[in-house]
């Protein structure tokens, strides 16, 4: 095979760098079978270390193999194929192009041996993504572009600080799994965190991706996160603390999404949700959890991409994306709707779709763990999903009220692509051994059992009833809610801008004090210098001078020769 | 039963069958049968709890259920009314 030890992530880089500088026919052939060839690379390499080398003074691994690495390298892949269907026809060319070099970045993270690679591919990403949600195109993008690329860039110092201290520390970059034990891997922890969209940082992600053009956020959706989740599992399997961080982004994504007016950002809120399910899982860190958290991740690609782009149609053809302004959709748009609803339930974990089949691990790994506290918390935070996403979303978009519009359904080739994924949601729901193979030997537990089944149903459509019931307390408004980044982005800002008014003010005042003071000094000697009899005035002052000195020198010798 | 989200914004002339009244009304029917359903098969499965606690009763998901997301909703109400801002906010 020729591409036994060849890097995956460069095939799609090299993709991204044809796509930009070829002309529109090539350039869809190049997106469409660049993945392909990207899916078969990976599928040719055997586990284990395959390239180790010399890169300045340290040792790397750029490419490294194991099940886990493969499987996310693999749904990162399959997301920038469907992607590239989804959007080549009216994606912007440094969009795909960008898309596409931040998918490499994904592949590359995946692959990453050592902590050096890690990093490197790690930045492409924070690159490419920024541009990808600059490629909004509005004024609103560009602002959120700044952000994001403010907190990624922020992720990568502290990742980089805390790799060089685990170097000059132990000698090594080799990435194996550690805890949470000194300042160093404290460092590299919350640089994954940011990407992961943890608190106190989770405000990045609702407020970039959400302007990024309807193509973009798809793109957005699947790779930043996920990448950070695949770093966790890989650095940080069992570190206790991440069960807190991920309940609380699970609770985070849940309330805010009800709270939320605007289609997409209620889709970007949920994201954290279910990144915090896989941090609470890696938290767990037994075997069962950790699979359950790349299952998961897997599955959650799929359906949330198939959501956002379902959201992206909306937008496509209504220019509208706030639930204020949208409503009875399903009546013109039965294709995009239908696949909403599927991605919707693939979220909510409902079973037969690939929500359950690979969520429900993680429940059970916090229920073999005794974690019991955790476990009533996933199972109240799995309730929330059906209600901020699994109804939430489609109703507001397609039902609710007539709002009047009735834009067409979706063009054939976003369609293809929300069909296919639409499809994945169900067969990994239905037939889910294919995904359970991809981790070879690794504990699985059976999902479909009858009293499982049961409660999964209770719990989702009791869920469903609280959702209708109190949906007269759901209306939303013309409102967003104000995050923890209102610290930096009001308070912080605004105090800045004290200090800076307090600065000048004290700057001038100081100024016109010392000027004052200099302007009195120059005018007391104008006035005295026009009064008569002033020394300074005298015009006899030299010859004065002179006779003062040899009266002086004249006493001197006196006073010399009488010794 | 009835329950009206689509009440008068249904625009004039527009009769698809969903949005009926009576479509609407089978629809919770229908929907509370479900419901009926779920909870009386528990009898021949049994419970999925692990923990000899709560989680053992009979329905306790579906109660579990419908109060967590009444109490999500209650929250979400209670942090609306501290933390919303006109959707311009930002814009300066």
């Amino acid at each position: 095979m020729i591409f036994e030890s060849f890097p995956p992530a460069l095939i799609l880089l090299f993709a991204a760098f044809m796509a930009v500088i070829s002309r529109p026919n090539a350039r869809a052939i190049i997106v469409l079978v660049a993945p392909l060839i990207t899916l078969w690379a990976i599928w040719s390499l055997p586990d284990g270390v395959l390239i180790s080398t010399r890169f300045l003074d340290y040792q790397i691994q750029p490419l490294e193999v194991s099940p886990v690495r493969r499987m996310f390298a693999t749904v990162f892949t399959i997301m920038a194929f469907t992607g590239a269907v989804y959007s080549f026809r009216t994606a912007k060319t440094a969009e795909l192009g960008a898309a596409f070099a931040y998918a490499s970045g994904a592949v590359g993270v995946s692959f990453a041996g050592d902590l050096l690679t890690l990093f490197i591919w790690w930045e492409m990403m924070a690159i490419f993504s920024t541009i990808v949600v600059w490629c909004g195109g509005t004024e609103a993008s560009r602002r959120a572009g700044i952000r994001y690329a403010l907190m990624h860039l922020l992720s990568g110092i502290l990742l980089k600080i805390g790799i060089e201290g685990v170097y000059v520390h132990t000698g090594s970059l080799e990435i194996e799994a550690m805890l949470a034990t000194d300042l160093d891997r404290w460092l590299i922890l919350a640089g994954i965190l940011i990407n992961a969209a943890a608190p106190p940082f989770s405000s990045w992600l609702p407020d970039a991706y959400p302007e990024a053009s309807p193509t973009g956020a798809v793109f957005l959706s699947a790779f930043t996160t996920k990448t950070a989740v695949l770093a966790l599992i890989l650095l940080f399997p069992g570190e206790q603390v991440l069960i807190w961080v991920g309940l609380y982004m699970v609770f985070y994504g849940i309330i805010y999404a009800l709270l939320e007016n605007d289609a997409r950002r209620i889709l970007a809120y949920s994201i954290i949700n279910q990144v915090g399910f896989m941090v609470t899982a890696v938290g767990i860190g037994t075997e069962l959890a950790l699979n359950g958290a790349a299952l998961h991740a897997f599955a959650h690609i799929i359906y949330k991409a198939l959501l956002l782009m379902s959201a992206g149609v909306v937008l496509h053809r209504t220019g509208m994306r706030k639930c204020t302004d949208l409503g009875g959709l399903f009546r013109t748009m039965p294709v995009t709707c239908i696949c909403g609803i599927i991605g919707a339930l693939a979220i909510s974990s409902f079973p037969l779709t690939s929500g359950y089949t690979t969520k429900t691990m993680i429940s059970v790994a916090a229920e073999q763990q005794h974690l019991v506290f955790v476990w009533y918390m996933l199972a109240a935070a799995s309730a929330g999903v059906f209600l901020h996403a699994g109804i939430k979303f489609p109703w507001f978009v397609f039902f609710q009220k007539d709002s009047g519009l009735r834009p067409k359904d979706a063009p054939w080739n976003m369609a293809a692509a929300m069909i296919f994924f639409a499809f994945l949601c169900i067969a990994l729901g239905v037939y889910p051994e294919p995904l359970y193979a991809m981790l070879p030997n690794a504990s699985i537990v059976p999902v479909y059992k009858p009293e499982k089944l049961v409660f999964y149903l209770q719990l989702l459509l009791f869920s469903g009833l609280a959702f209708f019931l109190l949906l007269n307390y759901m209306k939303r408004t013309l409102t967003i809610t104000l995050d923890l980044d209102w610290i930096w982005r009001v308070a912080i800002f605004n105090a800045g801008n004290r200090v800076y008014d307090a600065c000048t003010a004290m700057r001038s005042g100081v100024e016109k004090r010392v000027l004052s003071v200099l302007k009195a000094g120059r005018d007391g000697l104008d006035e005295l210098s026009e009064r008569d009899g002033f020394i300074l005035r005298a015009t006899s002052a030299t010859g004065l001078g002179a006779l003062y000195i040899m009266i002086l020198l004249t006493l001197y010798i006196v006073v010399y020769y009488l010794n | 039963m009835a329950r009206a989200p689509k009440k008068p914004d249904t625009a004039p002339g527009d009769d698809h069958w969903l949005v009926r009244p009576e479509t609407i009304r089978k629809i919770w029917i229908g929907g509370i049968l479900v419901l009926a359903v779920t909870v009386a098969l528990e009898l021949f499965t049994g419970t999925a709890g692990h923990f000899h606690g709560v989680d053992e009763w009979f329905a306790f998901p579906a109660v579990f259920g419908f109060l967590g997301c009444v109490a999500m909703v209650f929250v979400a109400k209670v942090l609306g009314f501290i933390l919303k801002r006109k959707d311009d906010y930002y814009d300066l």
